[in-house]
């Protein structure tokens, strides 16, 4: 990916991963925050166990670095050009109408980001032990994203008129 | 840097407030926000060293929600109070937010004044091309066809172009930026931030509320095809052929910024007020 940080050697990739879920988890409870403020609290849940599933993985790849900082690691690598880190959902593709369904959806996008990334690296790696790992964190990725697919089943397709607001804001005299 | 260094370097979520904004979900400045902290992160400067001023509007929110010293102004006077708070404490870092309509309309003055005087300071206007607070009267960037019941049939009125004032009027710095971007709005910032002088940074943060329409600029804005340009010849062309949706640095001038000798007064309190007196 011509957007993504160079990845040179395990601990790069360790922290990249990192980095990964821990913008996810700042951007989810962005967002949950979001629909707090305008009393949305389904998707205030949705976000906020979003967040949670991607504090766990966040974890999971810290305690998998070992004694690599990924924290510090992360920090002096170069960062995303040309928009965000893969897992961070659109901002701006928030709405004050949408639907958990929208959300997961946002989620969906993201997870796909990310297993793209982890997929270039396998593709473009030359050291067998970033190879194997990557391979991994692809495995993962593309659990999640199944996982966001049932998901989404629970949910109804939201209609086409789902942000049409009966009492919608009109520009005041 | 050392690791511990490095531990105790700021991370961009250092810089947040605890106070939750209240901006409706998709809003630009959410955006912006998170390229503020991103920039102060980046220029390792401790928050008590910035102090963001605003105006008021949906964008001037934003010095409550960061944990920088913050100034949250009354209408189009951020700049003044900007401009009299770094020429009395030019040690501190002066960020200046503002929206299209705090800045270009009830600050215009200012505006102008600010470039010419070229105080080392950066100026960011969040412009959403509408007044988002006031529930979306046209601003002086709203294009001219926008119809709306406060303006039936368009406002047939010629934008204002801020990044051509800036020029025109002495800005040393001239940057455009889309609030999409933060990682990019955060770098221009820095630079922004490190070039000595008035830095004026444009970022184009839509208002999904009152123009939902500009939730299209994500497709619509692109990097500018040349470096900045120390011409201001060249950087007016650039600047006035393009097609607003350029983003980068357009200019970027080497003028002395202005700063004047502020002295310590022997003038105590109870002498002035002898002076109003009745």
């Amino acid at each position: 990916m011509s957007n993504a940080p160079t990845v040179s050697s395990l601990a790069d990739l360790l922290a990249v991963a990192y980095q990964i879920e821990a913008d996810a988890v700042e951007r989810y409870d962005l967002l949950a925050g979001q629909m707090e403020t305008h009393n949305n609290p389904e998707l205030t849940a949705v976000f906020r166990d979003l967040a949670r599933a991607e504090g766990i993985h966040r974890d999971e790849i810290q305690r998998l670095a070992g004694d690599i900082d990924v924290i510090a690691h992360a920090r002096r690598m170069a960062k995303w050009a040309h928009g965000e880190s893969p897992e961070e959902a659109d901002l701006g593709a928030a709405h004050y109408m949408m639907t958990p369904w929208h959300a997961l959806e946002l989620a969906l996008a993201a997870e796909k980001r990310a297993l793209a990334f982890f997929k270039s690296v396998v593709e473009t790696a030359t050291d067998p032990h970033i190879t194997k790992m990557a391979e991994e964190f692809v495995e993962e990725e593309t659990d999640h994203v199944n996982l966001v697919y049932r998901l989404m089943n629970k949910y109804l397709l939201p209609p086409h008129s789902w942000s049409e607001d009966l009492d919608p804001p009109i520009p005041q005299d | 840097m050392s690791s511990v260094d490095e531990r105790l370097a700021c991370k961009p979520a250092d810089y947040k407030s605890d106070i939750k904004p209240i901006w409706c979900p998709g809003c630009g400045d959410y955006h912006v926000l998170m390229s503020f902290t991103r920039a102060f992160a980046e220029l390792g400067l401790p928050p008590e060293r910035i102090v963001v001023v605003s105006g008021i509007g949906c964008s001037s929110r934003i010095p409550a929600y960061t944990n920088c010293y913050g100034f949250h102004g009354v209408h189009g006077r951020s700049l003044a109070l900007g401009a009299g708070l770094k020429v009395t404490r030019p040690d501190l870092t002066v960020v200046v937010a503002s929206g299209d309509g705090d800045g270009y309309s009830i600050g215009g003055n200012h505006f102008l004044h600010a470039c010419r005087r070229n105080i080392d300071m950066t100026y960011v206007v969040m412009d959403n091309h509408i007044y988002g607070m006031t529930k979306g009267q046209p601003s002086p960037t709203t294009e001219p066809e926008f119809d709306t019941a406060l303006s039936p049939g368009g406002t047939g009125l010629r934008p204002f172009h801020p990044l051509a004032v800036a020029l025109a009027s002495g800005a040393n710095f001239v940057a455009r930026c889309f609030s999409g971007e933060p990682n990019e709005t955060a770098s221009i910032l820095v630079e922004a931030i490190r070039h000595p002088g008035f830095s004026f940074v444009e970022i184009l943060s839509p208002c999904v509320t009152f123009r939902p329409d500009e939730r299209e600029w994500k497709n619509l804005v692109h990097r500018a095809p040349v470096a900045a340009t120390s011409d201001p010849a060249r950087a007016a062309r650039r600047i006035m052929t393009d097609d607003g949706f350029n983003l980068g640095i357009l200019y970027r001038g080497d003028r002395k910024p202005y700063q004047p000798a502020v002295g310590h007064t022997s003038i105590d309190l109870s002498e002035l007020e002898k002076d109003f007196e009745l």
